[in-house]
């Protein structure tokens, strides 16, 4: 970096001495100090004395470079271990690692994932990931546009930054919470209730075979990821929309278009591209999640047709097993199933937030006038 | 053909901000009929007024009768039936920027389900002669977005898409303020000639437009109608002294 010289500059004028001024409480009415016409004001001799501040200036711009560095260096650190450690697999299975399926000798019935007997395979983890995590998606993306067409062209006032603020808080309760929730509450009830219907009236489909008498499985496991994801697709629609100008509802309404066809015509297709990215981003957030999925998806490394049938998922899996893994390529299976993950929703992220980007560039929320 | 408007005793708020005080006017049919005085004195609130357009704001606040021919907008319509009849044109050109041009002039009719393809390829195609766009413009129809143009030619656009749905009445607010003088002087001959076939009220800030393109002018101050009368004796012969000054430059 190049740093400007400082100007050599003399004062050349004798000092005068500082004119009195009455000192706050000190009983006489306190004057305003004259401005001093020379250079010898005292904020110029403050001022100039303070040097050229290079050496702080440059320590501070190396301070902020290590900082961001660091994130780069994470991501590097972390991407590094998940290869190194799952060598193994890699070396054993190679690509078939996504896709093969083995053939048990003693019961001749197909498997995916078998530590004992060291199969590995991890095709119903990405299965099931991409399952509940589209089921998710199919029942949030509806809700939640809905939520934000109605929180920014159709709430009152002043309701509009409560129920903004509750559907965020959705997103702040810990993943545990939302999992304690669906297995006291969800889980009894598409038991008890839900899933009986769905096989009695969609079971010809073939998704929806009520054969499961736990009430686990995809289903509970898409729809507690709905929940969780609302908030992040709602909010990122609703800014969206906001950066929509006021001008194109404006547009729609002088062409004769009721409130609906005014959204439509003016609102949702401007925004359509970062509302495809916030459901993206809304996937990506459901690619990852662990904990609730964890706990209501059901845990058998097996892929059947039924949404109703118990399941598994990639982050789902690595929190079962890693603790108890029983081998060194059990372990290095889980890394790789890991190391795909962490790729898969590094990708997913990165196009949702180039997406939300494409429309919100430049244009902040702007104010209806 | 156009209709007439007859204005009495609108008044409008904006919270408690009395933006329109008593105005009373008649403007004629198939005649352009221009509204000028300094900003803020509530013309553009007076002609958004004119198609309901300012109660779209959730503070606004409308009384008084206005007739669009037999019809009392504020009392015998609903404000989407009063728009798909009287056309407006805004200030800043507001395309829509995810359509072609082709269905940024059908988006009106569109709208209401209009659906006969040979009917709109027709429509769309008069529409934008109508507003001196089409040999600009007509082989890329369906292939260029309606913001892919100048503003100028933006503008002309969204009088297109106005004019796609055979409106009564054209409301112009400041259409050519955000436009360069060529593209202006493009806009006014339009507004003359398409005065023959609708009544056209214009908001303007410009004098010089008001006198070149309109037969009635209307002199707005502080939400009021201090004088409305022949545009040529609004600007050599004003009966107001407020009048005078604003049009000297004394004010404003």
């Amino acid at each position: 970096m190049v740093t400007a010289p400082v100007p050599d500059i003399r004062i050349t004028q004798p000092q005068r001495a500082t004119e009195s001024s009455g000192e706050p409480g000190s009983g006489t009415p306190r004057q305003r100090p004259k401005r001093a016409s020379a250079e010898n004001s005292e904020v110029r001799r403050f001022l100039m004395g303070r040097g050229n501040s290079a050496v702080a200036d440059r320590g501070f711009q190396w301070l902020m470079v290590l900082c961001a560095l660091s994130i780069f260096g994470i991501v590097v650190l972390i991407v590094t271990e998940l290869i190194l450690r799952s060598q193994l697999t890699w070396h054993a299975f190679g690509f078939k690692f996504f896709f093969s399926s083995f053939v048990d000798p003693d019961t001749k019935k197909t498997t995916y994932w078998d530590p004992v007997n060291g199969h590995f395979s991890a095709l119903p983890f990405i299965y099931g990931t991409l399952v509940s995590s589209f089921l998710a998606l199919l029942l949030a993306v509806p809700l939640a546009i809905g939520v934000a067409v109605f929180l920014t062209e159709m709430c009152p006032r002043g309701l509009r930054g409560p129920l903004a603020f509750l559907s965020e808080l959705l997103a702040a309760i810990p993943s545990v919470i939302y999992g304690l929730w669906a297995m006291y509450v969800l889980v009894p009830i598409l038991r008890e209730h839900i899933n009986p219907l769905l096989g009695q009236y969609l079971g010809w489909t073939g998704l929806f075979a009520d054969d499961n008498p736990t009430g686990l499985g995809f289903v509970a496991a898409g729809i507690i990821l709905a929940i969780m994801i609302l908030p992040i697709i709602s909010s990122l629609t609703r800014e969206v929309m906001s950066a929509v100008p006021h001008s194109q509802r404006e547009a729609a309404l002088a062409l004769g278009a009721t409130r609906w066809e005014m959204i439509r015509m003016g609102v949702l297709r401007n925004a359509r591209i970062g509302i495809v990215g916030a459901i993206i981003l809304g996937l990506g957030r459901a690619l990852g999640e662990t904990m609730a999925v964890t706990m209501v998806i059901g845990n058998s490394p097996e892929i059947h047709r039924s949404l109703l049938s118990n399941g598994t998922s990639m982050s789902a899996v690595i929190a079962n097993e890693y603790a108890e893994a029983v081998s060194d390529l059990h372990l290095s299976a889980l890394t790789e199933i890991g190391l795909a993950l962490f790729i898969l929703t590094i990708i997913v992220n990165a196009l949702a937030r180039v997406l939300v980007w494409a429309v919100t560039r430049g244009a902040p929320a702007q104010v209806l006038h | 053909m156009g209709v007439g408007i007859e204005v009495s005793n609108l008044n409008a708020w904006y919270g408690s901000n009395h933006t329109l005080q008593d105005i009373n006017l008649n403007i004629p049919a198939n005649h352009a009929t221009a509204l000028i005085g300094p900003s803020g004195c509530g013309k553009s609130t007076f002609v958004r007024c004119l198609n309901r357009m300012h109660e779209t704001n959730p503070v606004a606040r409308v009384s008084g009768t206005v007739r669009i021919g037999e019809l009392d907008i504020y009392h015998d319509a609903t404000p989407v039936e009063i728009r798909r009849r009287v056309g407006m044109v805004f200030q800043r050109p507001n395309p829509f920027p995810t359509m072609s041009i082709y269905d940024n002039v059908a988006a009106g009719l569109k709208l209401n389900g209009y659906s006969n393809r040979r009917a709109l390829d027709d429509i769309v195609e008069r529409s934008l002669k109508d507003s001196a766009l089409w040999d600009e413009v007509k082989d890329e129809l369906k292939k260029k977005s309606g913001a892919s143009l100048s503003g100028g030619q933006q503008q002309r656009l969204c009088i297109a898409r106005a004019l796609a749905v055979d409106p009564e009445v054209l409301l112009m607010d400041e259409p050519a303020s955000a436009l360069d003088p060529v593209s202006t002087s493009k806009i006014e001959d339009l507004i003359f000639e398409l005065k023959t076939q609708y009544t056209i009220v214009i908001v303007t800030h410009n004098m010089q437009q008001a006198a070149r393109v309109a037969e009635k002018t209307g002199f707005f101050l502080n939400g009021r109608m201090v004088e409305f009368d022949s545009t040529h004796k609004i600007f050599t012969n004003p009966s107001d002294k407020r009048t005078e000054d604003y049009i000297t430059g004394r004010f404003g």
